[in-house]
């Protein structure tokens, strides 16, 4: 395995092959923890691992330095994935002095017991010289907690960019060009949806920051570090970032007795039948890093729920909460559901579309029990009608200069 | 009447609100002194309230209504 950046460069990190489910996230392949040792004349370690794999970061270490020699510890990002195990990494590496902004020390201190360590607090602008190379810290807020940081090596181009550009993404291989190109951006488009998306306005400013530093290599913390496809990741951001929508429609329902889940049909068959992508999703055989995914990028969602005790069933209400976390921006989108003696349903789910601001375009479409033929009718035409909404939102965004890229 | 112009700084995250910008997305239009911002009202980027804002290094808040 090729784990060299660069000359005395290496990533040191963690795979954590077996792990489907980070907080909530499903990680269908695996993660990684990256770290990083630079060997200069004072050798730097730049961010830890999660608690558990701190013992295999400190083998990797090893195998190429002496824990003494290591002179700083760098933490981009106090999240117990990247710093969990900066406790046993700070007690066996007696010379290293912990590198972070005033916020990381503040956050680290109520996971650790951080008086015995010494520390260098850094803001935006500050460098530390290691020798041939340096250091340049840029404080990030909100991409992706309030301490996060990125660091620069302005003598390699090389950006360690934390959560930033990351993906959960187990494999062999540590680079970009090692891997199928459509499945780490697939992942990273997941990791965009799952844990960036509600930062989108912190992620336009770090994303011009970035335009200002000449680039080789941006090293996440999680994933494969990009080296050959940097143009794609960083248009995937500034795309994702802005909300830029595909021509695309998702239908996504819950349902009880298949009433809510017909017209979801419907409503796919009419969005099909307009010449866009179309998805329909039943929340109940997806799952909510999934459904955030295809919510991204699609410019027109139908959600649809039955009515159960004057409101909507619970996973479809699992996944509004979870959707109005995210905070997903420029939606067209239409409320639909069946319901019996009361409604409340595809009442609920139009609420909610409402709370995160997208155009709702009319009404919620209703079923009293069973969807009639005019109601399907009526379930086709507003499928219609999203696909040619979706149209031209997507024509509206390439008129304004930028071509989506894939994903 | 001169409306207090001064810029607003989140300590959580450093965002800045600038009344002349408003936060119009959260219904807040261009214009909006810091202190006249309903009490709910909260940072855009990670959600603290109010009490968590301070002047701008260098502003003067006249209005009071901010404190760390």
């Amino acid at each position: 395995m090729n784990t060299t950046l660069c000359e005395n460069i290496d990533w040191v990190g963690c795979v954590d092959w077996t792990v489907r489910d980070f907080h909530g996230y499903s990680t269908d392949r695996g993660a990684t923890y990256n770290a990083f040792l630079i060997r200069d004349e004072k050798n730097a370690l730049i961010d830890t691992v999660k608690e558990p794999f701190a013992d295999q970061l400190l083998q990797n270490v090893a195998a190429l330095t002496d824990l003494a020699s290591v002179e700083y510890v760098v933490c981009n990002h106090a999240e117990p994935d990247h710093s969990g195990g900066m406790g046993r990494v700070m007690a066996m590496l007696p010379q290293a002095t912990l590198v972070c902004d005033k916020k990381c020390l503040a956050i680290l201190g109520h996971h650790h017991d951080v008086s015995g360590w010494k520390t260098r607090i850094v803001a935006t602008g500050d460098t530390l010289s290691l020798g041939k190379r340096s250091l340049q810290f840029i404080e990030t807020p909100m991409v992706h907690w309030p301490e996060s940081m990125f660091t620069y090596v302005p003598e390699e181009k090389l950006l360690f960019s934390m959560d930033a550009f990351g993906q959960h993404y187990a494999s062999s291989q540590r680079f970009d060009d090692e891997v199928p190109l459509c499945t780490v951006m697939d992942e990273a488009k997941t990791y965009y949806a799952n844990i960036v998306m509600p930062f989108a306005k912190p992620v336009a400013a770090i994303l011009d920051r970035a335009a200002e530093l000449e680039i080789d290599m941006i090293a996440p913390s999680h994933g494969v570090i990009w080296r050959r496809h940097i143009p794609e990741i960083l248009e995937a951001y500034r795309n994702w970032s802005q909300g830029r929508p595909k021509p695309k429609v998702l239908v996504i329902y819950d349902t009880m007795w298949d009433s809510t889940g017909e017209m979801a049909r419907a409503i796919h068959e009419g969005a099909s039948q307009a010449g866009v992508a179309a998805g329909l999703i039943n929340v109940r055989t997806s799952n909510l890093t999934q459904i955030a995914t295809e919510t991204l990028d699609a410019a027109c969602i139908a959600f649809g729920s039955s009515t159960l005790n004057q409101g909507v069933l619970p996973m479809a209400g699992a996944v509004l909460t979870y959707l109005k976390g995210l905070k997903p921006v420029n939606k067209v989108a239409v409320a639909f559901g069946s319901y019996g003696w009361s409604k409340g349903g595809a009442e609920a789910v139009d609420e909610d579309m409402k709370a995160m601001k997208w155009d709702v375009l009319r009404e919620p479409i209703r079923a009293l029990y069973r969807p009639t033929a005019e109601v399907l009718d009526e379930c086709r035409a507003a499928g219609k009608i999203l696909a040619e909404k979706a149209k031209e939102m997507a024509c509206d965004r390439k008129a304004n200069g930028r071509v989506c890229v894939d994903p | 009447m001169d409306l207090d112009m001064t810029r607003y700084a989140c300590t959580v995250c450093s965002y800045g609100y600038h009344p002349m910008k408003g936060d119009p997305e959260n219904g807040i239009p261009p214009g909006r002194p810091f202190a006249s911002l309903p009490d709910d009202w909260r940072c855009p980027w990670c959600g603290a309230s109010k009490d968590h804002f301070i002047p701008e290094e260098g502003e003067q808040d006249h209005t009071g209504g901010a404190s760390l």
